[in-house]
């Protein structure tokens, strides 16, 4: 009888969206698409081990950790595992990966309490620990040049360096080569092209907001603009160069952008992303090493609750404060 | 959906306290066994906020005590058994000529009718026409706006009933010495801006305003800042910014109430939501009950979940259909398993929907996490007290995270402390 029926009492609202984190994970794997696929194309087999075998790897260790049986789960260890292997040279050892990707689970992000909690962005805590653990594998003349369409090349027998290592170098690229890709880089970085059509996709679902990536590529451009010296014909192309060149695209739209660790307020997270691009700057004109997005995302990871803090967004119909 | 007229209830429950303010007393003429005719008064308060209540048919008292109530508490209630005769009190005739009456006068028989804010709030009507002493109100803000999704009566009404809200927003207009009326309509009604435009055409003073199709577009300081461009300050009321707004059902009530004398007894409600065999908008006397509600609209589907008082956004579950309709029911919603989703919540991942969702531009998870543990000076620094809690913040939450429920205790908490 349904009459009698006793009736589920909560609070409302009664409806929710059918968005879960499972779902804005598993859109993010989506957006990251284009580039896997770029990665693939330009790098060959080798991408394709690199980037299965960390994806593996933080899904494995994650479900170990929290003694679940479901690999995917929330989705979130695999777009870490991805995003590590994204930022990984070519072909590094598969002991290189595996450790990495593991680190980028235990110490990114479970050490911290697990998805939600941790206060860096995991899979650049995981390239920070490669980084400092085997620094020759990850950096120097290390970069294997693409080679599109072909598959089955052992892409590792031949490397250089990257356009960022010298000036001489850069000149070697054209702007338009950087854009598709076609230069030595990490796997995934060197795309712009495939990065913004991934790009795109997450803004238009809304899961990442402009203000990262807008005030990120902006400040990296005016900043190479103003202060690289034209080194690379005029001081505008400088300024795309730098742009282009490097993890600045990956970094900005992809990792910034990490929901967990960047300020949850519009103003905070324009801050957090012209921060990005300013430590960047600093460390690739004026810095020793020839890269700066990692720990420009990082350090900024770090200050992210201040600039919350700072940054609560006045109520509507609310006053200034008066001092 | 065409607003219909239910057939006459068997039975009203008419609760005591329907409306914000001072719970009314039965009158002592009221007691179990009395005649009463409809829209005979049958109880009232002496307190300045608060609205009369009468008799929504004509029959027997049968109960005067505690009975349940869509707040969740059971709440004094007169009982009438109807005797079918649906005869009005003789008291109740149209008054001779309205022209002639002063703002006080139409207070006063706003207040009579026990008109209340029939967009859900209840805050009784008079009140809101009689504004401070040194306060000048020079627009009224007619809500056309529909409060919540899957409510359709605010807008039958317009589309049915459009003359007798701009006869309604006239008055208003009278009795605050006010100069301006706009009613807020959303775009996606495009019939009602059409009727409500005609409607409004001879009138300078008057327009209709088109607005974005939004929720909680229907919210007060929403639809007043959309409207107007004002901005009421928070923790503010409409007034300070020289605003009045009422419903489009409450414009319906004051025309009744000043042309033909008539009391509020009755009132448009959506019944609707997947759970419901045949959904319908319905003319619902006050203190009908929600099961021969129900019952009329071919009953609940058996795998009905939830039973809601008022929209999917705010309204209140109830734990069955034994609760009356009262002077604030906007609707009466069934859900069934396919939209009631009881997933258990997992921790923020800080995506920030809530914020870039909170009309009020707070920061819900920040609100949410203070309340959840324990710091609640946290949270009023947060302007928890800002929230009008309409929902948005836990509609979309990926984490499904109860954050309206939180900001709730953190506001009750915040108040708790300031007494």
């Amino acid at each position: 009888m349904v009459m009698d029926k006793k009736m589920i009492v909560s609070s409302s609202p009664h409806i929710r969206t059918i968005e879960s984190v499972q779902s804005v994970m598993t859109d993010v794997l989506i957006a990251l698409f284009p580039v896997s696929l770029m990665a693939v194309l330009l790098f060959g087999y080798q991408a394709l081990i690199t980037m299965a075998l960390s994806v593996v790897t933080a899904m494995v260790v994650e479900a170990l950790w929290l003694r679940k049986r479901d690999l995917y789960s929330d989705g979130s260890a695999a777009v870490t595992g991805l995003l590590f292997a994204l930022v990984l040279p070519p072909a590094p050892p598969w002991w290189l990966i595996v450790f990495g990707s593991a680190s980028a689970i235990i110490i990114g992000k479970q050490v911290f309490g697990g998805i939600g909690y941790n206060i860096f962005n995991p899979a650049l805590v995981g390239r920070a620990v490669v980084l400092v653990s085997w620094g020759g594998h990850m950096a120097g003349n290390i970069w294997s040049p693409p080679q599109p369409f072909a598959f089955g090349t052992d892409v590792s027998a031949v490397t250089g360096a990257t356009a960022l290592a010298e000036p001489s170098e850069a000149m070697n690229y054209s702007l338009t080569q950087l854009f598709i890709g076609t230069v030595p880089g990490s796997l995934g970085e060197t795309s712009a092209l495939a990065l913004l059509i991934g790009g795109l996709w997450l803004l238009y679902r809304g899961h990442i907001d402009w203000r990262i990536p807008v005030g990120f590529i902006g400040t990296v451009f005016v900043m190479g603009a103003l202060f690289d010296g034209g080194f690379y014909s005029t001081h505008l192309a400088t300024g795309l160069f730098h742009v282009l060149a490097g993890g600045v695209m990956i970094g900005a739209l992809y990792m910034a952008t990490d929901m967990v660790s960047s300020p949850v307020t519009p103003r905070g997270r324009l801050i957090f992303g012209i921060g990005c691009g300013l430590i960047t700057m600093l460390i690739r004109i004026w810095g020793v090493l020839p890269e700066g997005v990692t720990y420009a995302i990082l350090l900024m990871n770090a200050v992210t609750p201040i600039i919350d803090n700072f940054t609560v967004p006045r109520q509507f119909g609310g006053v200034k404060k008066s001092a | 959906m065409a607003v219909n007229e239910m057939k006459l209830p068997e039975t009203v429950v008419i609760p005591l306290q329907q409306h914000i303010g001072a719970p009314c007393e039965p009158l002592e003429s009221i007691e179990v066994g009395s005649e009463v005719k409809k829209g005979q008064k049958i109880a009232e308060s002496s307190g300045f906020v608060s609205a009369p209540i009468h008799a929504s048919v004509s029959g027997k008292v049968t109960a005067i005590g505690p009975y349940n109530h869509p707040l969740g508490r059971p709440v004094e209630a007169i009982t009438i058994e109807s005797d079918g005769q649906d005869k009005w009190d003789e008291n109740i005739k149209a008054p001779e000529s309205h022209d002639n009456l002063s703002p006080e006068d139409l207070r006063k028989l706003v207040r009579e009718a026990g008109i209340v804010g029939l967009g859900g709030a209840t805050f009784p009507a008079h009140v809101k026409l009689s504004p401070p002493e040194g306060k000048k109100i020079d627009i009224v803000v007619i809500n056309g706006a529909e409060c919540e999704p899957y409510l359709t009566a605010d807008y039958r009404v317009m589309l049915e009933q459009a003359e007798k809200i701009v006869f309604g927003l006239k008055i208003m207009i009278k009795a605050l010495g006010a100069e301006k009326g706009v009613i807020g309509i959303e775009d996606n009604k495009a019939e009602a801006i059409k009727l409500m435009e005609e409607a409004v055409a001879e009138e300078d003073s008057l327009s209709v305003e088109k607005l974005h199709t939004k929720y909680p577009q229907g919210a007060e300081k929403m639809l007043i800042q959309v409207t107007t461009g004002r901005v009421v300050p928070a923790g503010g009321l409409p007034l300070e910014v020289g605003v009045v707004n009422h419903n489009v059902g409450t414009a319906i009530a004051i025309t009744d109430a000043v042309r033909e004398g008539k009391p509020l007894i009755e009132r448009v409600v959506t019944v609707t939501g997947a759970g419901i065999n045949n959904p319908a908008n319905l003319l619902l006397r006050v203190g009908t009950l929600v099961s021969e509600v129900v019952e009329h609209c071919g009953g609940l589907k058996e795998n009905t979940q939830k039973l809601i008082i008022g929209g999917p956004m705010m309204g209140l579950a109830q734990p069955s259909t034994d609760v009356p309709v009262i002077k604030g029911t906007s609707g009466i919603l069934a859900l069934t398993d396919q939209d009631v989703h009881l997933a258990e919540s997992s921790p923020c991942i800080r995506c920030a929907k809530c914020v870039d969702a909170c009309p009020v531009q707070l920061m819900p998870t920040s609100i949410a996490q203070a309340a959840e543990h324990d710091k609640f000076d946290k949270a009023e620094k947060l302007h928890a007290q800002d929230c009008f809690e309409c929902g948005c913040c836990a509609y979309v939450c990926p984490s499904k995270i109860p954050l309206t429920q939180w900001i709730r205790i953190a506001k009750a908490e915040i108040a708790k402390a300031k007494k």
